[in-house]
């Protein structure tokens, strides 16, 4: 027997909102990303000027030099609203959980001897101060940029640097068995020792950037840019040589995740620099001048990291960045 | 070497508030310039008690859980058609009004709580605001994944973006959160985290919460279900900030009592129009207004500022005017609805009788005195043939923005004027609560943008009211007007005819 369920007459009267279809250039189905995403900042009939900024609207696209037609044409490739990016992050965080418990209960860290075992503590965990001014970089970027396209990416890598922060912070309570020393040593190396005077010296005042473009090319591309491929792969490279595999499990997070921020960085400042040759010459300018003061903040560190192989790999990481700005990015570098 | 055990609080402080450090190559003012200039003053960031310890590792699991969760259902949902088990299609209403007037401001929150998140000295605060400015883009968004199905199956739902930003009823929710954000970062937490989230936040979810699981809506219950947790944080926060003011300095009373007393008044004067949705909305209905504010604001409200008087904080000022119109607000509400729906995005209809009668029951004061035989004299009309729009343009609050269509509460056949002369111009206000605000702040509000005004300045499409609705991208006939005419009410008595006819075909075919 069939059964004839007569579902026909319910059919939708329409597929998409609106503004979305309006977008797409038909009312057609339209992903979870797309919905979740376009329009949905505020532009127009704000009620009330901002007491803490007066000449400009509460989203003011003149809060940066660069200018957009539109500014949902960006588009993270990752395709990430809240659901997608927690639920990847709440996987990728299992793993890290997994490895951690690994790395402990085995005691793989102290298979390392005490030098390398110093230089790990001395050169990742003052980092943590560095990713926590990039959570309030990018949750500057966040609050002050414009459209959902572009900061809702930053307010997920604002929580990813926290993440990191804290990954870096374990490993330092792994190191020194929970006292805390090594925390508080890479504190104060952070804080006194001039081989790291110079990147808080950069760190402190790219919190003072108020043009969030710029900012987002200085910490995003520059710094970012520099500091990821040093220590999560050329000072792991080191590492792992030497016995300290186990540190590359503890980094997992940070190496998947920068080659998927990547992605996203990447894909935001190619549709900025084809806009318009003004905008390329700006964020052309911001990279090299970012790139070249990062290079210059992180060489102590890679110092520290690399002994005298620091030099060729500064010089290598910078020609890498450049290829990527020139090929990947649109600059002109 | 064997680790060492520690406890949650130093393992939290560890993994966030160490993180910081004191500035030297900068002046921290130049780092966190908006932490002054509210006259607020903080002697001892790390005074600060964490309201909850979350770390992201933490986040991350939980949150993750729960959106596995909640897609599954909102997959479920969409596949089975659950639109077709609410009670009825005049419930629809009461969620247009939730995506059109409620979801953008979960938006303008997680760009709210991101600038304080920022601006804030002192890791604890930061990190609890960032948090609260993800998970109210997770608010937002899953709102719109939810009501997206509804949108494909009704009216009313398509531009809410576009019509947050014009429709003059949604300058109420829109100039409610601009003017929070618009305020430096101790005012706006103080408005959202406190005032609003901790005070006054059960009087938005629970009707809107369980007027869906009373009529049906199991997306919709769904969503605020998984919300509920994230609120629950939220909430704390509130009370941790105000708090961690009085305790501070003895200087930041009288400003934070200010801000209370504005905060409380522009939150309650928001939810006049959960108010109607709860007495008229819902077929179903959950509790009256009355009966909530009674419950979540007098009881629980007046228990948390019992507690508060050690700190020198008083009940918010003209909140005896709360409880005197808590007979009056919602059907004056609804009644300006119903003449102007022709400039909604929603229907409106005149309750059915047993819904008068429940009415008259839970407003045995007001409700026959002075509103049961206006909605009886529109309803014979509409039965002429003379369904009843008012042509003309109401005058708008220049506070809150709602029509002046309060009643006086010593005297509820009059309307309660009151206003203000700035430099020159009269501006009206609906109460003393909002006059009061515009007062302390003329400069602010005399910026809003009122909808009645811009229209008549031209700057909305045009001088007709077509124009306008053109403007507003709202479709006459279609997503506006009286219920019983809408497309709406045809497509779902055809949808549920359809149902029934099918339920009947298996007998059919076995006989």
């Amino acid at each position: 027997m069939q059964i004839d369920i007569k579902t026909n007459n319910v059919r939708p009267i329409r597929q998409t909102f609106a503004h979305v279809a309006r977008r797409l250039g038909t009312d057609k189905p339209a992903s979870r990303y797309q919905e979740a995403t376009l329009d949905l900042q505020a532009e127009t009939n704000f009620h009330y000027r901002p007491l803490w900024d007066p000449d400009h609207e509460l989203f003011d696209p003149a809060r940066t030099a660069i200018r957009m037609q539109d500014w949902y044409a960006f588009k993270d490739p990752r395709q990430y609203y809240y659901g997608t990016w927690t639920i990847a992050r709440a996987r990728q965080q299992d793993s890290m959980e997994r490895n951690f418990s690994f790395v402990e209960k085995r005691a793989l860290l102290d298979n390392l001897s005490a030098a390398w075992r110093d230089r790990v503590a001395g050169v990742m965990i003052p980092l943590r101060h560095v990713e926590y001014a990039a959570n309030l970089n990018n949750t500057f970027i966040t609050a002050y940029g414009y459209g959902t396209a572009f900061t809702q990416t930053t307010s997920f890598a604002a929580m990813d640097h926290l993440g990191i922060a804290q990954y870096l912070s374990r490993i330092g309570l792994l190191l020194d068995g929970n006292s805390g020393e090594a925390l508080d040593a890479a504190k104060q190396a952070w804080m006194a020792d001039p081989a790291w005077q110079p990147l808080r010296e950069l760190v402190e005042e790219m919190l003072t950037i108020r043009d969030w473009f710029e900012l987002y090319v200085a910490q995003s591309y520059a710094l970012d840019g520099l500091l990821y491929p040093l220590i999560y792969q050329r000072f792991d490279n080191a590492l792992s040589a030497s016995g300290g595999s186990a540190v590359a499990m503890l980094t997992e997070f940070m190496v998947d995740w920068f080659a998927e921020n990547c992605r996203c960085v990447d894909a935001f400042l190619k549709t900025a620099a084809s806009e318009s040759d003004a905008n390329r010459k700006q964020l052309s300018h911001w990279a090299r001048n970012w790139s070249a003061r990062a290079a210059k903040a992180l060489k102590p560190v890679a110092d520290k990291a690399l002994g005298e192989d620091a030099v060729a790999v500064m010089a290598e990481l910078q020609t890498e960045l450049q290829t990527r700005g020139a090929r990947q990015c649109g600059l002109e570098i | 070497m064997a680790a060492k055990r520690m406890s949650l609080r130093d393992k939290y402080n560890r993994m966030t508030r160490d993180l910081a450090w004191d500035f030297s190559y900068q002046d921290p003012k130049k780092i966190f310039e908006q932490a002054d200039f509210e006259g607020i003053k903080i002697e001892d960031w790390d005074k600060w008690e964490d309201p909850f310890r979350l770390t992201m590792d933490a986040y991350w699991k939980y949150q993750g859980e729960k959106e596995r969760k909640l897609y599954a259902i909102i997959d479920a949902f969409a596949q089975n058609n659950g639109q077709l088990n609410i009670t009825d299609a005049r419930y629809v209403n009461a969620i247009k009004l939730f995506l059109t007037g409620v979801s953008p401001l979960e938006y303008m929150a997680h760009r709210g709580f991101a600038m304080i998140g920022r601006q804030l000295p002192g890791v604890g605060p930061q990190v609890a605001c960032q948090m609260q400015s993800l998970d109210e883009l997770r608010h937002v968004q899953t709102q719109i994944h939810t009501i997206s199905h509804y949108n494909k199956y009704f009216n009313g739902f398509q531009d809410f973006r576009h019509m947050h930003d014009r429709v003059w009823y949604l300058s109420v929710p829109k100039s409610f959160f601009d003017d929070a954000a618009s305020a430096g970062p101790f005012e706006f937490i103080t408005a959202i985290s406190f005032s609003f989230e901790y005070v006054l936040t059960n009087l938005l979810f629970m009707p809107f919460m369980s007027g869906a699981a009373y009529n049906g809506d199991m997306a919709t219950v769904t969503f605020g279900f998984s919300a509920q947790s994230d609120e629950a944080r939220h909430m704390t926060l509130g009370l941790e900030v105000v708090k961690f003011m009085l305790e501070q300095h003895p200087d930041n009373l009288p400003i934070v009592q200010r801000w209370i007393d504005k905060w409380f008044w522009r939150g309650y004067r928001l939810l006049t129009l959960v108010g109607m949705m709860m007495d008229y909305m819902l077929p179903k209905r959950v509790m009256s207004w009355k009966e909530a504010w009674e419950m979540y604001f007098e009881q629980n409200g007046g228990a948390l500022f019992n507690d508060l008087a050690r700190y020198g904080i008083r009940m918010p000022k003209y909140w005896e005017q709360t409880v005197a119109e808590k007979g009056l607000i919602s059907h004056a509400a609804w009644g300006t609805f119903y003449n102007y729906c022709h400039a909604a995005p929603f229907h409106t209809w005149i309750p059915e009788k047993d819904e008068l009668d429940w009415l008259s029951e839970k407003y045995p004061d007001t409700f026959d005195k002075f509103f049961r035989p206006r909605y009886e004299h529109w309803a014979e009309q509409e039965k002429q043939g003379k369904r009843f729009y008012n042509p003309s343009l109401p005058m708008l609050c220049t506070t809150c923005q709602i029509p002046m269509v309060f009643p006086e509460a010593s005297d509820p056949t009059l309307t309660s004027y009151r206003s203000s002369v700035h430099n020159g111009e009269r501006y009206h206000f609906c109460s003393d609560g909002c006059k009061d605000i515009f007062d302390h702040e003329p400069e602010k509000y005399v910026q809003s943008w009122l909808p009645v005004h811009q229209i008549f300045q031209g700057n909305c499409g045009g001088a007709t009211v077509p124009d306008v609705l053109d403007w507003y991208h709202l479709r006459d006939g279609i997503d506006n007007r009286e219920y019983l005419a809408s497309p709406d009410r045809a497509n779902w008595e055809r949808w549920k005819a359809g149902e029934e006819e099918a339920a009947e075909l298996p007998k059919a075919a076995a006989g």
